[in-house]
């Protein structure tokens, strides 16, 4: 059995892992561990921009951010997260800046910066140019700069391995078991502290926009683990997603100008946001896109409506929407400068995930009691900056914000903290759990029952949520669960066995979906992303409050946590 | 859905002597990926196939690969573009480990040697570094890059001489020897004027047509060699 000891272990190599590494690794030994490449990670799908009040192209201040990070998640942010977060994305960008980003810039050579989905001047006022960008590939250049810097520090990488259990003692985080992914081997990591930065869980979803890796791994880990799960109702979807495919379509491109029209050829956010109008947080513009549809008024009837860019100029779209042309392109073979773009929302992010308090440490309860070392930060996490419902750009603000945060914190901690001895036999539930795997007499493949899963979840647990139909996502489960464990693989070697590790992956989505219906079939009330045909209104008296889950004997348990408000009270969300 | 035939060399150590072809055939829709082909093999036929990929749409770089002889993102190319059967085999130049999956450690060492990252030798401003939209525009191509390792393995350069630092890593050097705000650009370029740097190049032109991210390797390289040669960028 291999053991490696370290003072701090990283989980993820996306710009959360990574920049919490190259805090972390400045006086201690750190480790990170990712079952991908790190330049595979996730991050560098990012288009748009990451937000900051810079103020480069027009006043702006880090305090409309923060209303709009509050007003955007529809009053369930804790706002002494969101302030933290509003305040240091400006010095973080310049950080990134001088980590050598390559920023596109204004005429002056600052820079650049463009609208979003619900950044407002003023608290509300209009549209304000926030998104600090890289041509429509901000996130591909986050994760190469990062990794970049990381390479220039000698940070310590274990690539292609993947973490399946988190180990504790004495109530508090001692290490971690991996699988090699090249040879099959396990892999104990011993260490005094473990930071989760592993990403989010859209495969459980049928259209996403989301990688094939990510399935959630890091927050089924801390949940099996006995620790809560914070607001899992709250899934992101992005109202422009490539028609069937779900690729992502930066919102950048309705920043630029880009129009949604449905089959009449009408501009109908006019009717759902009269402000705002195309740019309206996330949330309003994929319900709205849905009741287009609903009502008959998709393209042709069908289940999409147009993105169109026609009456932009082809400069704008060739310097500024690159990626996202060559996209179109690709897949679809349309040209945006002369034809409008078929598109559908797309499960895009997890609001909900391993709760945190502002200093990216784990807490286990409603009285956010910390969890001794234990860290996570990103989309794995919910701190919760981003409440009911994230506004675009503050994803990349987020994992550079809280990585840093969470890194330096990790960092001193492991200075003082005492390694705790590891659990007498730490591999033996991942062992049980790959034995049944290999060893079981079942004839249920890993990609018939996530095909289901991922179909049903997106019929009943996606945009619009109904009781009837979440107590039935419910039953579904129950069964999908049940022939999970007639589970067999065919692959019978160790060398990188991709069908083990997508079983792992399968049994991640699986828990995850049970904690976000459940949560949902709660929540009696519609807040941001969460909305409820049978309780269309916002309910604060009884659920303005986070949402715990734990898993007790492989059943979901729910208890609830208050709300941090401090500066913004709640009303009503109006754009 | 209509079937589609495909035809993939599949190496095990564990299990196989010799890589071998196998034929599968698979319903798919005509829109589909590559991918989406390779993914519903190994999920209803064989569950042993393995391959690299994540993002799925051209931007992760896992999973580069040679598609009907030529090298591909399997994500980035659709089914119905192709003649099939489909032929699928791992990058060439780089040890196989299991079925279309490479051993890249040698490609990224080879990115390590290469300074990959902003050389800064006087202290940091407190706001942004000033860079101009012309500036900035002159390493822009070269910030494409998503590290695939299709243009290496595609270079007959690199084929016969696996020392040879390779496209790749070039185009690496190349985004911070001409972006503006770099202060490592010496260093650099006695890398790239190694015996194993970029006078290898013979302008084949495969990288060119092999990136998926249509950055000009080529020219990019071209502008390397001028630099050392002019002693400066």
């Amino acid at each position: 059995m291999a053991v490696h000891q370290f003072d701090g272990i990283i989980v993820g190599a996306g710009g959360a892992g990574l920049m919490a590494a190259l805090q972390a690794s400045k006086g201690a030994k750190i480790a990170v561990l990712s079952k991908l490449y790190p330049t595979r990670s996730h991050t560098g799908t990012a288009q748009g921009g990451i937000g900051a009040a810079l103020g480069n192209m027009e006043p702006d201040k880090w305090e409309w951010h923060m209303f709009d990070t509050v007003k955007g998640g529809d009053y369930l942010v804790d706002q002494e997260a969101a302030e933290i977060m509003c305040r240091e994305a400006v010095e973080t960008v310049y950080e990134l800046e001088h980590m050598g980003l390559p920023f596109s810039r204004t005429p002056e050579g600052k820079i650049a910066q463009r609208p979003f989905g619900g950044h407002t001047k003023e608290f509300g006022k209009a549209p304000v140019k926030r998104a600090c960008y890289a041509a429509d590939r901000t996130g591909h250049m986050i994760l190469q700069t990062v990794y970049q810097q990381c390479i220039k520090q000698g940070v310590t990488f274990f690539n292609e391995f993947h973490v399946v259990e988190l180990l504790m003692s004495n109530g508090a985080a001692c290490g971690v078991v991996a699988v090699e992914i090249a040879t099959g081997e396990l892999h104990t990591f011993h260490s005094k502290a473990v930071m989760f930065a592993t990403g989010g869980s859209g495969r459980m979803y049928k259209i996403t926009s989301n990688a094939l890796t990510l399935t959630g791994d890091g927050m089924a880990t801390i949940y099996r683990a006995g620790l809560p799960l914070q607001d899992m109702e709250f899934f992101q979807f992005h109202p422009t997603g490539i028609y069937k495919m779900g690729i992502l379509i930066t919102e950048a491109a309705r920043g630029e100008g880009g129009i949604l029209r449905n089959g009449k050829g009408e501009r109908f956010m006019e009717r759902y946001a009269p402000t705002l109008k195309d740019l309206a947080p996330r949330d309003m513009v994929s319900r709205a896109i849905t009741m287009e549809i609903r009502e008959g008024r998709g393209i042709g009837g069908k289940d999409y409506v147009h993105l169109d860019l026609t009456h932009l100029d082809a400069k704008v779209i060739h310097d500024k929407l690159p990626d996202i042309t060559d996209f179109v392109e690709t897949y679809m073979g349309i040209d945006p400068v002369k034809e409008m773009v078929p598109i559908q929302p797309t499960a895009h992010y997890a609001m909900g995930g391993i709760p945190t308090n502002s200093s990216a440490q784990v807490i286990k309860d409603e009285k956010a009691t910390p969890v001794p070392g234990l860290y996570a930060a990103g989309e794995c996490a919910c701190v919760s900056v981003h409440g009911a419902n994230r506004l675009g750009t503050n994803s990349l603000v987020d994992i550079i914000v809280f990585g840093r945060r969470g890194g330096k914190g990790l960092g001193e901690f492991v200075k003082t903290a005492v390694l705790q001895p590891l659990p007498a036999d730490p591999q033996v539930k991942t062992k049980a759990r790959m034995a049944k795997l290999f060893d079981g007499s079942g004839s249920e493949s890993v990609e018939a029952i996530r095909r289901d899963l991922q179909a049903e979840m997106m019929d009943k647990a996606g945009v619009y949520r109904v009781e009837a139909e979440l107590k039935k996502m419910l039953e579904i489960l129950a069964g999908l669960k049940s022939r999970y464990q007639s589970v067999k693989l065919q692959d019978r070697g160790k060398k990188f066995n991709m069908e083990l590790l997508e079983a792992f992956e399968l049994e991640h989505l699986l828990q995850l979906s049970e904690v976000t219906v459940t949560g949902a079939l709660a929540r009696q009330e519609s807040r941001g992303a969460h909305t409820r045909e049978d309780f269309p209104k916002r309910d604060d008296a009884k659920f303005l409050k986070h949402t715990l889950a734990y898993n007790e004997g492989g059943k979901v348990a729910l208890r609830y946590k208050p709300v941090s408000i401090t500066r913004f009270q709640p009303q009503e969300r109006k754009y | 859905m209509k079937k589609v035939a495909f035809k993939i060399l599949r190496f095990d150590s564990e299990r196989d002597p010799q890589p071998h072809w196998e034929n599968y055939e698979v319903e798919l829709e005509p829109t589909d990926r590559v991918l989406d082909g390779i993914e519903a093999i190994k999920g209803r036929l064989d569950g042993t196939l393995a391959l690299r990929r994540s993002c799925a749409h051209g931007i992760c770089g896992s999973d580069a690969m040679i598609i009907n002889g030529k090298n591909r993102l399997a994500c980035k190319v659709l089914v119905k573009s192709l003649k099939q059967p489909i032929t699928i085999e791992p990058m060439r130049g780089f040890k196989v480990l299991k079925d279309l999956i490479v051993d890249m450690e040698p490609f990224f060492a080879k990115y390590r040697a290469v300074t990959p990252y902003l050389v800064e030798k006087e202290p940091r401003p407190e706001k942004e570094r000033l860079q101009s939209p012309q500036e900035r525009e002159r390493f822009d191509d070269t910030t494409k890059c998503i590290l695939c390792g299709a243009c290496t393995t595609s270079c007959p350069s690199f084929w016969s001489d696996p020392d040879y630092v390779g496209p790749a890593a070039i185009v690496q050097a190349h985004r911070f020897l001409f972006d503006s705000r770099d202060q490592g650009k010496e260093e650099r370029l006695k890398v790239m004027n190694d015996k194993e740097g970029v006078w290898r190049c013979r302008t084949v032109f495969n990288c060119v047509e092999a990136c998926p991210r249509g950055i000009n390797v080529t020219r990019a390289i071209g502008e390397v060699k001028q630099a050392i040669a002019k002693g400066k960028v």
